[in-house]
C-alpha cells in the first residue's frame, strides 16, 4: 500500500519536475526568438524541412478528408432536400475543426517526430555540447529556429489542408453527385464568416503549432543521450502532442463557439 | 623559485557522479605557453576534468580559474566570452553531421565574426591544410574515419585562434604516420600561435615527447606530477606502473566492484 503511494508520489513529482523544466526551456527558447530576425536564413532553412516537407502528406490527406466529407454530407443532406448546403457543411467542418486538428496530428507525426529525433541525436553525439564549447548557444542556434519554423508552418499547413479539402468536397459533391455548382459556392460564401470561423480556425492552428513544436523540441533537447533514449523521446513526442492537440481542441472549441 | 601565474588553476577540486567520488581534492596548474598533459587510466575522469575547466560541469567543492576568471561564478554571457578563447577537441570529434567538413570548420567563424566569404574561405582552407585534410573539405562527417574526424575537429578548435586548446585523446585512432604528424602539429601550433595546450591522453611515449609538464591522475587524486624526465625517474609505484604500462601495481584495471567471489555467489538481481 505504502509502496503504491510512494510510487504514485514519485511519478507525480517526476511529472511536475519535467513540466517545470519544459516551461523554463520554453522561456529560454522564446528569449532566443527575437535574435532570429537578424538571421532569417536559419528560419527559412528550417521552414523548408519542417513545413514544406510536410506539405505532400497534408495535401493528400486534406483532399481525401474533403472527399469523404462531400460523400457523407451529401448522403445526410439529401434526405432533407438540403444538398445545396453541402458547400457550407464541408467548409465549416474543415475550417473550424478538421483542418486545424487533422493537420496538427499529421504535423506531429511527420515533423514533430523528425524534430525530436534530430535534436536528440545531436545531443547523443555531443554536437550540442560541442556547440556550447564553441560559445554557441544551442537553444538559440538549433532549437529557436526550429521552433519558429514549426509555429510559422502549422497555420499555413492547416490552411492548405482546408483549401484542398474544400476542393475535394467540390469534386465529389458537384462533380460526381451533381450538386448545383452555384449553390455550392454561394452558400459557402454567405455562411462562412471571416472572424467567427476562419480566424478562429487560424488561432487554433497557431496554438497547435506552438504546442506541438514545443513538445517536439523539448523532448529532443531533454532526451536521454542514447539510441533508446532518442527512440523513446520520439514516441513520446507523437503521443503527447497528439493528446495535447485533441485536448486543447476541446477547450478552444468550448471557448470560441459556445 | 616563484612560478609565473598559471593560465588555468584548479584548486582542491571535488566532484561526484552519483555516489562515486570522481575527484577528491585535485590541484592542477597549467602554465601559459606550455603543453601540459593529463594522463591516467581509463575512467579516472580526464574528460570530466576538461568539462569542469570549460564550465560545462559544476564542481561540488573547490574552484577552477582560467586567465584569472573564476569559471563557475561567471554569468552565461561571460562564460561564453571566455569559451571563445578556448578550443576543445572532443574525444568523439562532435562534428555537426548536417554540415560538410568545410562548413564545420567555418562554423565558429561564421557564428562569431563578420568576415567576408573569401576571408572565411582562406582561413578555413588554411586550418584544413594544417591538419592535412584540405582535400576532404567537401566530405560529410559520415564519410570520414574516426581519425580524420578528430583532425577536422582539431582544425575547428583552432579556427578562431584561441589562447588555449584542450585536446581530449587526440592520438587514439590515428595510424602511426598521422599520429606522428599530429604530435608535431600540436607542438608546432603551440609554439607558432603562442597557445597553451592541455592534452589528455594515454599514449605515454607520444605525449611525453612533447609535454612540458605531466599530471598523472588516478582514483580521484593527482598521484604524480613533473616534467617527463622527472616522471620517468619517479620511484612512485603509481607513476611507474602507468608510465611503463605494467599490469601489476596500485592502479586497478577494474571499475570498483564487490569481491568477484561474492558477486558470483550473490542472488541474481531479479
Ligand atoms: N554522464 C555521466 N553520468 C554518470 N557518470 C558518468 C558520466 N560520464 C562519465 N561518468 C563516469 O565518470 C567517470 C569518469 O569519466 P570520464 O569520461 O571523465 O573518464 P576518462 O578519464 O575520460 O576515461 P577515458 O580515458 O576512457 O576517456 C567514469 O567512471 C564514468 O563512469
Ligand atoms: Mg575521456
Amino acid at each position: 500500500m505504502i509502496e503504491v503511494l510512494r510510487r504514485f508520489g514519485r511519478t507525480g513529482l517526476r511529472f511536475f519536475e519535467r513540466l517545470g523544466r519544459g516551461n523554463i526551456f520554453f522561456l529560454h527558447v522564446l528569449a532566443g526568438v527575437p535574435a532570429l530576425v537578424l538571421r532569417p536564413t536559419l528560419v527559412i532553412a528550417q521552414t523548408w524541412s519542417v513545413g514544406v516537407r510536410s506539405l505532400i502528406i497534408t495535401v493528400v490527406s486534406g483532399t481525401f478528408v474533403g472527399m469523404v466529407l462531400g460523400l457523407q454530407g451529401y448522403n445526410t443532406l439529401v434526405d432533407f432536400g438540403a444538398e445545396e448546403s453541402l458547400g457550407v457543411v464541408v467548409a465549416l467542418s474543415l475550417v473550424r475543426e478538421l483542418g486545424p486538428v487533422v493537420s496538427a496530428l499529421l504535423f506531429a507525426g511527420r515533423a514533430g517526430s523528425a524534430l525530436t529525433a534530430e535534436i536528440g541525436l545531436m545531443k547523443a553525439t555531443e554536437q550540442l555540447d560541442g556547440m556550447e564549447m564553441m560559445a554557441v548557444d544551442p537553444l538559440r542556434r538549433v532549437v529557436a529556429p526550429r521552433f519558429m519554423a514549426g509555429v510559422i508552418s502549422m497555420p499555413l499547413l492547416a490552411a492548405m489542408f482546408s483549401a484542398v479539402g474544400v476542393l475535394g468536397g467540390y469534386f465529389v459533391g458537384v462533380g460526381l453527385l451533381g450538386v448545383d455548382e452555384g449553390a455550392f459556392w454561394s452558400q459557402m460564401q454567405s455562411k462562412v464568416d471571416v472572424y467567427e470561423d476562419i480566424l478562429n480556425g487560424v488561432i487554433k492552428s497557431l496554438v497547435f503549432g506552438v504546442v506541438v513544436t514545443w513538445i517536439a523540441v523539448f523532448e529532443g533537447y531533454d532526451t536521454v543521450p542514447t539510441s533508446e533514449g532518442v527512440s523513446a523521446a520520439t514516441t513520446r513526442t507523437v503521443v503527447h502532442s497528439s493528446l495535447a492537440v485533441l485536448g486543447l481542441d476541446f477547450v478552444l472549441t468550448a471557448l470560441m463557439f459556445n | 623559485m616563484t612560478r609565473p601565474k598559471p593560465l588555468v588553476a584548479v584548486k582542491d577540486l571535488n566532484f561526484r557522479r552519483g555516489d562515486r567520488l570522481i575527484f577528491d581534492g585535485v590541484d592542477i596548474e597549467i602554465q601559459r605557453g606550455k603543453i601540459t598533459a593529463i594522463m591516467g587510466p581509463s575512467g579516472t575522469g580526464k574528460t570530466t576534468l576538461l568539462k569542469l575547466i570549460a564550465g560545462q560541469l559544476r564542481p561540488d567543492a573547490g574552484f577552477v580559474s582560467v586567465d584569472g576568471l573564476e569559471v563557475h561564478s561567471l554569468s552565461r554571457e561571460q562564460l561564453f566570452l571566455l569559451r571563445r578563447r578556448m578550443g576543445m577537441l572532443f574525444q568523439s570529434g562532435a562534428l555537426l553531421t548536417d554540415l560538410d567538413v568545410f562548413e564545420n570548420v567555418a562554423f565558429p567563424v561564421r557564428e562569431h565574426t563578420d568576415l567576408t566569404e573569401s576571408m572565411i574561405r582562406n582561413l578555413v582552407l588554411m586550418k584544413l591544410e594544417a591538419v592535412g585534410l584540405r582535400g576532404a573539405s567537401h566530405l560529410y562527417p559520415r564519410e570520414l574515419s574516426g581519425g580524420m574526424a578528430r583532425r577536422v575537429a582539431l582544425a575547428r578548435a583552432i579556427a578562431l585562434d584561441p589562447m588555449m586548446v584542450m585536446y581530449d585523446e587526440p592520438f587514439s585512432g590515428q595510424d602511426p604516420i598521422s599520429m606522428g604528424v599530429l604530435v608535431q602539429l600540436i607542438h608546432r601550433l603551440n609554439d607558432a600561435l603562442n597557445l597553451t595546450s592541455i592534452i589528455v591522453s594515454h599514449d605515454v611515449p607520444e605525449t611525453a615527447s612533447i609535454a612540458d609538464y605531466i599530471y598523472v591522475l588516478s582514483e580521484g587524486k593527482v598521484v604524480g606530477e613533473g616534467t617527463p624526465e622527472e616522471l620517468g625517474r619517479s620511484r612512485s609505484e603509481w607513476v611507474m606502473q602507468f608510465m611503463h604500462g605494467l599490469a601489476d601495481g596500485p592502479v586497478p584495471f577494474h571499475y570498483p566492484a564487490p569481491e568477484f567471489f561474492d558477486d558470483l555467489m550473490a542472488e541474481p538481481l531479479r
